[in-house]
């Protein structure tokens, strides 16, 4: 019984953060149809700007629950800056083409994103270690888990539960279902596309970056973070369904307990087990698990 | 975007593609010995290995040309040739790096290339150099495959291969009576993973007969977050947990998994650790049994050659140096030596690369991790003493100190010639030399 | 691809590059062939494309035709150039005869998706084989070309760069044919609205699987030249961001032309290559500086440089990858 219990809570613990990046990711799919492959630059960009923050915090003597609330306001407003400034500046000019091309696009600035990171943080590994250890430790099921691990599971549920109601509930978020259902008609309702698109790419950009601050204190920040980070959160969105928070947050799940349980009861197949999921995901409901079915014309 | 801008456009391939036939003219390099370096400068292995053993070779290569260091390397350069660099990044995969180690001979016209922190890249270019009939000095990957597999006359790795990491750690928890009845791992799915796990466990079962086996664990390589893992090994709770893994993955490792008790659990054992000390400070638990795949670093013996390296660079970058810088030196003041041979014989003139090559087969040399020997494939392979310690923090200086430090010398850790490295353990490490 | 040029004018074109390799510096002939080789799979990707289709899982077949042609050289000893290419071509093509069915009913993103997930899972495997050197793959013995082998680097590298233009060049042709043709219409036609298809009686399926299976042929026999070319093969051949490259080459060359496949490709390598070289350290910001200037100032791909005729023979044009949409006749 502890033994499952032990997968289950590895499992959630990994999903939590995963699910925040494939929320960003599917976000931006959704309403931009473009597959965001800096999505993963964003992660890191805000995994750097989280460690700088709690060292400058640290530095001035304050306590780490500062650098915590410091870490997360400052790469609030920075990646939701960059993300503004990446879509108007740049993006914005490619609107139109085709979806491959925007998606080389995205990979061109993944690229560029790669060094732009290395020139203003160097090579040398960067940590933001104190508020990993803000929560302290507890003890379950024989096993020690850190404080801070934990309570990643209830901020992403939170961060989940405010976009699903920012965009079930509220007005704004209507008109951004809106345009991910059918962008035309919305332009014909008299919808500002653009300012749509701005938004939902500054939020993804900016969940992307929360995801990486958010695990920033457990790792250290170093070049190469992001490629990884691209082609996960890529299998749950596709998983879960592009576009759907239900999916991103099922998708994250199943590829957290897919993963904690490989580790657990078959430490050969943890390579495999994400992309054979995909596979099958993909074969059998290729709209992946929480899609819904469009009308298409013919 | 109609005329004008293809215009503006072709224009512009046009001259790149002008520039880049103008630019491959071999430049005449007549007074200098012109040195391709390969290492990383982007990606995963960059903070750990790549940046240090770049700039181990900007400190080395520039106190060669000033002539500055210590005997026996005090003539100016390679035998009073200016070393002139051309340094090249390694990320990007073999393919990438086949082309451009070709680029490197045929456009760039080098002397000698050197580097390589890959293993994969290691196996992929040696052949294309012999092929090339140019010289190649490989000088830290790790796989014994290179010159297992394959026989080569322009290819050279003057650090050892990575058995005697596997096999200095099994020795040395031996000699202080590290109890281990029972093992667990956790190494990164890839080759270096892999081999490492093997030549470990391979050991082991040597000296320590009754050894089992417990959760045996390869994560993705750059997994970063190993919650999970930390999970099964804390619940095996093994005696002993071994690890190859190295940068950011074993910093990530270390960091995670010291508040959830598995320190005090299980004897950690690291096979590539010393480049993670400086910036990991108090998060490394105390005790962990390390090594640096040498006699790098803090576990370097004092001598005039170490301590020009180690002063100088730590003078040059703010941090001392680390395995990576050590072997990038040992490499080039390798190569200085052959050079030098090579023009003792020649007349002074600068040598052929069959010239090189001659001199280097078989050659010894003093390096600041100890002595360099080319014993295996035939001149070709080195072998080298290497040290293992305990980690200790030292809160007045602010750095992980090195404790219990033990030395092995050369034959006692590395296979005797035309051995492979995993027959050799399996049988019993026959005709060690460990005095 | 103007309709002027002739076929025979095509084959002349071919062995004018073919000969001019003999002026080349010699750094040059192996870079020409690795452009070549990546040109070869682009242009597969090119017709998968004509389908309204993007494989970003050609490195499945690539390392496919890679591993089979290795695996066949090392064990039988089978060097022969000419040999190595049909067999990287076989290996494509009969894992793209089985792959190419089960996958031709989705479309789009999902298409996109699925090819990346199965070449990810061979790359997985591929890792985990121990046998075939596991991540860091095994070499493989110089190739030779009709009993004559070859001593001399230049010769070798000469030898590879001619093959490797010859039979790049003749796919390109056929390519060309390929796309005036009827069934190469109806691919188009596919990529249009695959239900109308369906209703004028024809298989959209078929169709999308023969394109499927022609891109394979492509990639397996891509595989072979990058194996001969750098006599080393490693599971990165199967990752997803060689894969990316390959539709990055598609994309750069546009839909003007099939030389320009090549051109792209060229450029690619040696934009890369030079960077690293004198930027060492911020080479990928080179690169990536390089794609967006390309996609931004020649919509059209590289192609649109030297074909001015576009408007009037869209129709015929390779690709889909950068027409805007809605624009298309």
């Amino acid at each position: 019984m502890n033994f499952f219990l032990t997968i289950i809570l590895d499992g959630l613990i990994q999903a939590s953060w995963l699910f925040i990046v494939a929320l960003g990711l599917t976000l931006v799919f959704g309403v931009l149809k473009i597959l965001n492959i800096a999505h993963g630059s964003f992660y890191a960009l805000g995994a750097y700007i989280a460690a700088t923050a709690v060292t400058m915090v640290a530095a001035r003597g304050l306590p780490p629950s500062v650098g915590f609330v410091a870490m997360l306001l400052s790469v609030v407003l920075i990646a939701s800056a960059i993300g503004l400034l990446l879509e108007r500046g740049l993006l914005k000019m490619f609107y139109g083409r085709d979806e491959v091309v925007l998606l080389l696009v995205t990979y061109a600035v993944f690229l560029i994103l790669e060094d732009v990171t290395k020139l203003i943080w160097g090579v040398n590994p960067i940590y933001a270690t104190q508020p990993y250890e803000l929560f302290g430790n507890l003890e379950f099921a024989g096993l020690y888990y850190v404080g801070y691990d934990l309570v990643l599971i209830p901020i992403s549920a939170v961060v989940g539960f405010a976009i699903w109601f920012g965009l079930n509930r509220t007005v704004i978020g209507k008109i951004v279902l809106a345009v991910i259902h059918n962008e035309e008609m919305s332009v014909s309702m008299g919808v500002r596309v653009n300012r749509v698109y701005a938004i939902a790419f500054a939020f993804g950009a900016l969940l992307a970056a929360l995801a990486g601050a958010l695990t920033a204190p457990k790792i250290s920040m170093q070049p190469g973070l992001s490629s990884d980070v691209i082609i996960l959160s890529f299998a749950i969105v596709v998983i879960g369904g592009l576009g759907s928070v239900e999916g991103a947050a099922i998708g994250a799940i199943l590829v957290g307990l897919a993963r904690a349980a490989s580790v657990h009861l078959m430490p050969q197949a943890e390579l495999f087990m994400i992309y054979l999921i995909m596979a099958a995901v993909l074969m059998f409901r290729p709209e992946g698990l929480f899609k819904r079915e469009t009308a298409r014309r013919i | 975007m109609d005329r004008s801008w293809r215009t503006i456009c072709a224009v512009l391939l046009a001259s790149i593609a002008t520039s880049s036939f103008t630019l491959a003219a071999p430049a005449s390099a007549q007074e200098t010995f012109k040195l391709g370096i390969v290492t990383f400068l982007s990606g995963p292995a960059a903070d750990s290995f790549g940046v240090p053993a770049r700039n181990g070779a900007q400190f080395v290569i520039d106190q060669l040309n000033k002539g500055a260091a210590p005997s026996p390397y005090e003539k100016v350069g390679f035998g009073g040739l200016k070393i002139e660099p051309v340094i090249i990044d390694e990320n990007g995969g073999a393919t990438k790096q086949v082309q451009e180690l070709r680029n490197l001979y045929q456009r760039d016209s080098v002397d000698v290339v050197l580097g390589y922190i890959s293993s994969g890249d290691c196996l992929a270019v040696a052949p294309i150099a012999e092929e090339l009939k140019k010289m190649l000095v490989l000088m830290d990957c790790g796989t014994p495959r290179i010159f297992e597999e394959a026989k080569y006359n322009y290819v050279f790795r003057t650090a050892a291969h990575a058995t005697m990491d596997n096999v200095g750690l099994v020795r040395y928890m031996k000699a202080k009576n590290v109890k281990m009845e029972t093992l667990s791992a956790i190494n990164q799915d890839y080759a270096w993973g892999q081999d490492s796990r093997a030549d470990f466990v391979a050991a082991a079962q040597q000296l320590y007969p009754n050894v089992k086996v417990q959760t045996d664990l390869l994560p993705k390589f750059g997994a970063g977050q190993y919650g999970t893992e930390i999970s099964a090994l804390v619940g095996a709770g093994s005696d002993v947990v071994y690890s190859s893994l190295w940068g950011g993955d074993l910093q990530a490792f270390v960091l995670q998994s010291a508040p959830r008790g598995l320190p005090k659990r299980s004897q950690l054992v690291f096979s590539a650790a010393d480049h993670v000390l400086p910036p990991l400070g108090d998060k490394m638990p105390d005790g962990t049994i390390i090594g640096a795949r040498g006699a790098y670093g803090l576990m370097s013996q004092k001598s005039p050659l170490n301590d020009w390296l180690f002063k100088g660079y730590e003078a040059a970058n703010g941090v001392y140096p680390v395995q990576a810088a050590y072997r990038i030196a040992q490499s080039i003041l390798g190569l200085k030596a052959a050079a030098e041979k090579a023009m003792s014989k020649n007349g002074g003139r600068k040598p052929s690369t069959d010239e090189m090559v001659a001199a280097m087969t078989g050659l010894e040399w003093p390096s600041p991790g100890g002595l360099i020997q080319m014993k295996l494939a035939d001149g070709h392979q080195a072998i080298q003493p290497i040290a293992i310690s305990r980690t200790k923090y030292n809160p007045d200086l602010k750095r992980v100190d090195l404790v219990d430090i033990q030395y092995f010398a050369a034959e006692c850790v590395n296979p005797p010639p035309g051995v492979k490295s995993i027959d050799w353990i399996k049988g019993g490490m026959q005709g060690a030399k460990c005095n | 691809m103007r309709k002027s040029l002739h076929p025979v004018v095509m084959i002349a074109l071919v062995a004018a590059v073919t000969l001019a390799g003999r002026a080349l510096p010699t750094w040059t002939l192996s870079l020409a062939t690795i452009a070549a080789s990546n040109a070869l799979i682009a242009l597969g990707i090119v017709v998968l494309a004509r389908t309204g289709n993007v494989s970003f899982g050609q490195g499945l077949f690539f390392a496919a035709g890679g591993y089979g042609v290795a695996l066949i050289a090392n064990a039988w000893g089978l060097t022969d150039a000419v040999a190595q290419v049909i067999v990287g071509a076989l290996c494509g093509g009969l894992l793209g005869l089985v792959v190419g069915p089960l996958i031709a009913r989705y479309s789009g993103i999902f298409f996109g998706m699925l090819t990346l997930a199965l070449s990810m899972v061979f790359y997985g495997a591929l890792v985990k084989s121990t046998a075939l050197g596991g991540s860091d793959g095994f070499n493989v013995g110089r190739p030779s070309l009709f009993g004559m082998s070859f001593t001399d680097p230049r010769e070798a590298d000469y030898m590879l760069y001619a093959i490797s233009v010859i039979v790049t060049g003749f796919a390109g042709i056929a390519a060309t044919i390929l796309f005036r043709s009827e069934f190469g219409l109806a691919s188009l036609a596919v990529r249009e609205n695959n239900l109308r298809v369906e209703y004028l009686g024809l298989s959209a399926n078929r169709i999308i699987s023969i394109n499927f299976l022609i891109a394979a042929i492509f990639a397996g026999a891509s595989g072979a030249f990058a194996l001969m070319a750098q006599r080393h093969i490693d599971p990165q051949f199967a990752y997803w961001t060689t894969s990316g490259e390959f539709v990055f080459v598609a994309v750069l060359a546009g839909n003007q032309s099939v030389a320009a496949v090549f051109v792209a490709s060229m450029a690619l390598e040696l934009v890369r290559s030079f960077s690293n070289l004198y930027l060492p350290n911020t080479w990928q910001l080179v690169l990536g500086v390089f794609l967006l200037g390309v996609i931004l100032f020649l919509p059209r791909g590289i192609g649109s440089l030297w074909i001015r005729d576009r408007r009037k023979r869209r129709i015929s044009t390779t690709a889909h990858l950068t027409v805007e949409r809605g624009a298309a006749p």
